[in-house]
């Protein structure tokens, strides 16, 4: 390497500090461009996990404004979760299993049945927005609305917040259909349904965590 | 969020005007485009302590374009409501991070670019957005805001009744808050990937540059606290449009009339608030640090006195940010069994603190300084950070707080430490990596003249705030004659305005320098300052890639100057042990 550097050849190196890999790929833009390979993969992986971090920490800030203010007046009267609410959970926790079906059929290399799973991943996530479009229209036929009091305000806006970051996840599955439907969704395009699959079950980890909340600290 | 950038960490060269300059994917162009947004915002906000300090000095004057006779206390209020939000947001979060960051991190850990440039240029103009927004409440019915940088309900969360500027003003102030704390989520995600993910071969984490560390543990308070910030928003939101009642507490009478909120609590808000705010103060100070520590070392031919431990004070202070917010809250009701926790972690940070002023002082010590204005920045950087983090035990006690938290004395205590300190370091980088951005140098004597008078400038404006912070001046006042004791005080603060219009003046010196070397400016040579870390490997201004098609392997560390037996005082970081000894 040294010489290298003395008779003024590029240097080649290796990504995150560490390693070392073929010289194939490096500084050219159309192979992946003077990273190693894998270093794109990784950086998605990454970036998905710093956005579920992210993701997180507004959560975590709804629920800590949700405890404080249930504990603050008397006017906090729990909001009756109408039973929809638990068919809209089955919906979205069958939708990760299927959307790790989706996965996993993509590594195999079993065509038919990666778009078989993911079409049912994306309709299972839309009959659960959908659903959830049912449950807010039920409770405001209830008469509650999202300033009836302050536990309906913070269900409306839990359920609201969770529901905008899953229509997220959903266009990103819409994308992938699209790209399935024009045959490009080959193992090339694992990493984003890799990323897509990350955030999907994040989602619904997420959800049964709001459902928990809304139960237990009512 | 993170695949529908749609991006790999290499793209071709752009060609046609707007999307080289305009709509770039660049690091270095989005860099450059965050710094001259924050030069902007920089002259906006001076433009409003201008007549803030007009109005203290000459209560009675009348002002242009500030309407005939005396201003108002509602105007005095919405300009120094104005004057934080765009000074804390729009200038000292965007200049040292998305700036210096954005232009200088990639370079620095030898990578063509950041993780995902779509999403960079997304950051960028998301942060326009929230620009061009709060600007926009200058000019709706009601005027601007009143309810200051850190928006208290319930005088946010009300609305119109609450005064002029309460209305509309302070409903676009949230929502440029909100635009702004969405675009500096993508950003952090942006920095902290291409930190873990694309280092160079070589590039060990105790082989960054302070520089990456101060951006990278900056990332990571910006991920963690402004998600909180933002549900902080979007709840008040919520309490002015939308009729919930979070922060608006039950009975409140304004102007004769009961408020149809019930049971919310100010202090939510608060909490939430000053979750984000702490961190935001280091968000501010740390990538100043980074860039101190980097010329002292680079100006004084030394490595860095005691690199790990930098590494971990960055760190520490970092992590300390997260559990001290309470002490801005001492005066609020706050328990004070709370207060003296956070009041004891307040003071520990004093530890991190005191271990980066004492190795900039060891990194000083026995050095060949050379006194470029680099280096003056730098030194100066110190000597603020020194100045005005000095007043921070006295505020951090709880029962010295309750007397000057309302006081002048916070003013002058956050200004030099958080405001004028930053804003040195600003000055440090740009001078320090003008010549690696635009391919010129600065003129070495404009920037003296300038250091000078903006050094002893600072210290005139905010030393005498101490004074009469202590003597019980309140802060936010538009109108101290029609007070006793503290007419008193009126020529301290004539002295303090006069001060404020002769620094304001002396950075034409600094604008006429930068646009003036952008073109006329000697030529930069590669490394002008013989400096070792990466971007001083490459041409200035660099490649697109910044590599020209190669990756480069790091063999050392980045503060290696001055080593024993080496041909000359710095080594690269790119050079390997065999050609530094076949050079002896």
């Amino acid at each position: 390497m040294a010489e290298a550097i003395i008779r003024g050849q590029p240097q080649v190196g290796g990504g995150a500090g560490r390693g070392d890999f073929p010289d194939g790929g490096l500084g050219d833009p159309d192979r992946g461009g003077g990273v190693p390979p894998g270093t794109v993969r990784r950086t998605y992986r990454t970036g998905m996990g710093l956005a579920l971090l992210g993701i997180s920490m507004l959560f975590v800030a709804f629920t800590s404004a949700y405890i404080v203010r249930s504990g603050l007046s008397n006017d906090w009267q729990p909001v009756e979760l109408p039973p929809l609410v638990w068919w809209n959970t089955g919906a979205l926790l069958a939708s990760s299993i299927t959307m790790e079906l989706t996965r996993r059929a993509l590594n195999s290399g079993l065509r038919a049945q990666c778009n078989r799973w993911l079409a049912a991943t994306a309709a299972l996530g839309l009959a659960f927005l959908v659903g959830q479009w049912g449950v807010w229209r039920q409770l405001s036929g209830h008469g509650i609305f999202l300033d009836t009091n302050p536990s309906s305000s913070f269900f409306y806006l839990l359920t609201a917040s969770h529901a905008l970051h899953l229509l997220g996840g959903l266009l990103a599955l819409l994308y992938i259909v699209s790209e399935a439907w024009r045959y490009r969704l080959g193992p090339a395009k694992r990493t984003l349904v890799e990323v897509t699959a990350i955030y999907w079950h994040f989602m619904d980890g997420l959800w049964v965590y709001i459902l928990l909340l809304l139960w237990f600290w009512r | 969020m993170a695949h529908a950038a749609g991006a790999h960490a290499v793209h071709h060269a752009p060609q046609g005007f707007i999307r080289k300059y305009i709509f770039s994917m660049d690091h270095k162009v989005i860099g450059i485009q965050y710094w001259f947004l924050a030069l902007l915002s920089v002259f906006v906000g001076m433009a409003l302590s201008l007549y803030m300090r007009l109005r203290l000095a000459w209560p009675s004057g009348s002002f242009p374009f500030m309407g005939e006779g005396p201003m108002t206390p509602e105007t005095y209020l919405s300009l120094l409501t104005m004057h934080g939000t765009i000074m804390v947001f729009f200038v000292l979060t965007t200049a040292p991070q998305g700036g210096f960051g954005n232009y200088v991190l990639p370079i620095q850990i030898g990578a063509a670019d950041m993780a995902f440039p779509f999403l960079n240029m997304m950051s960028f103009w998301t942060t326009l957005l929230g620009f061009f927004v709060i600007i926009a409440a200058f000019f709706v019915s009601g005027g601007a805001p009143t309810g200051g940088w850190t928006g208290y309900p319930p005088l946010s969360a009300v609305g119109e009744i609450a005064g002029p500027g309460q209305g509309l003003g302070q409903t676009l102030w949230i929502v440029s808050i909100a635009i702004f704390a969405v675009g500096s989520l993508l950003g952090s995600l942006n920095f902290i990937t291409t930190t873990i993910d694309l280092r160079a071969k070589g590039m060990s984490l105790m082989r960054m540059p302070l520089t990456v560390w101060t951006w990278f543990v900056t990332s990571i308070l910006m991920l963690l606290s402004f998600a909180v910030l933002l549900a902080a928003g979007i709840l008040l939101l919520m309490d002015r449009e939308l009729g919930t009642s979070f922060f608006i507490p039950a009975g409140l009478v304004i102007s004769e009339q009961v408020i149809n909120h019930k049971g919310g609590s100010p202090l939510l808000w608060q909490h939430l608030f000053w979750f984000f705010g702490h961190p935001e103060v280091y968000i501010a100070i740390l990538p100043g640090m980074g860039v101190t520590s980097q010329i002292l070392s680079t100006f004084a031919r030394k490595p860095i006195f005691g690199y790990r431990a930098m590494v971990y004070a960055i760190v520490a202070i970092g992590a300390l940010g997260f559990f001290v917010w309470g002490h801005h809250m001492f005066i609020s009701g706050l328990s004070p069994y709370s207060g003296l926790i956070f009041s004891m972690v307040t003071l520990t940070i004093g530890v991190p603190s005191a271990i980066k002023t004492f190795n900039w002082l060891g990194t000083l010590w026995g050095g060949q300084i050379r006194f470029a204005t680099p280096m003056l920045y730098a030194i100066g950087f110190v000597s603020l950070f020194v100045s005005g983090g000095l007043s921070g035990p006295f505020l951090g006690q709880s029962s010295l707080d309750l007397y000057l938290h309302d006081t002048y004395f916070v003013v002058a205590h956050f200004h030099l430490v958080m405001g004028v300190a930053a804003i040195f370091g600003m000055f440090a980088g740009t001078v320090y990596w003008f010549p690696k951005m635009f391919g010129r140098m600065m003129n070495e004597t404009l920037g003296k003249i300038h250091f000078w008078i903006t050094f002893v400038g600072v210290y005139a404006i905010f030393m005498p705030m101490h004074y009469i912070g202590i003597a019980g001046h309140p802060r936010r006042y538009a109108d101290t004659t029609a007070v006793d004791y503290l007419a008193a005080l009126q020529p301290v603060h004539e002295f303090i305005s006069i001060a404020a219009i002769i620094t304001i003046a002396a950075q034409l010196f600094f604008v006429i320098n930068f646009f003036w070397s952008l073109y006329r400016g000697p030529k930069a040579s590669e490394n002008p300052w013989e400096a070792t870390t990466l971007e001083w490997t490459v041409p200035s201004p660099p490649p697109h890639d910044n590599f020209g098609g190669r990756t480069p392997v790091v063999y050392r560390g980045p503060y290696e100057y001055s080593v024993p037996g080496a041909s000359q005082d710095y080594i690269m970081q790119t050079t390997p042990d065999t050609m530094v000894r076949g050079a002896k």
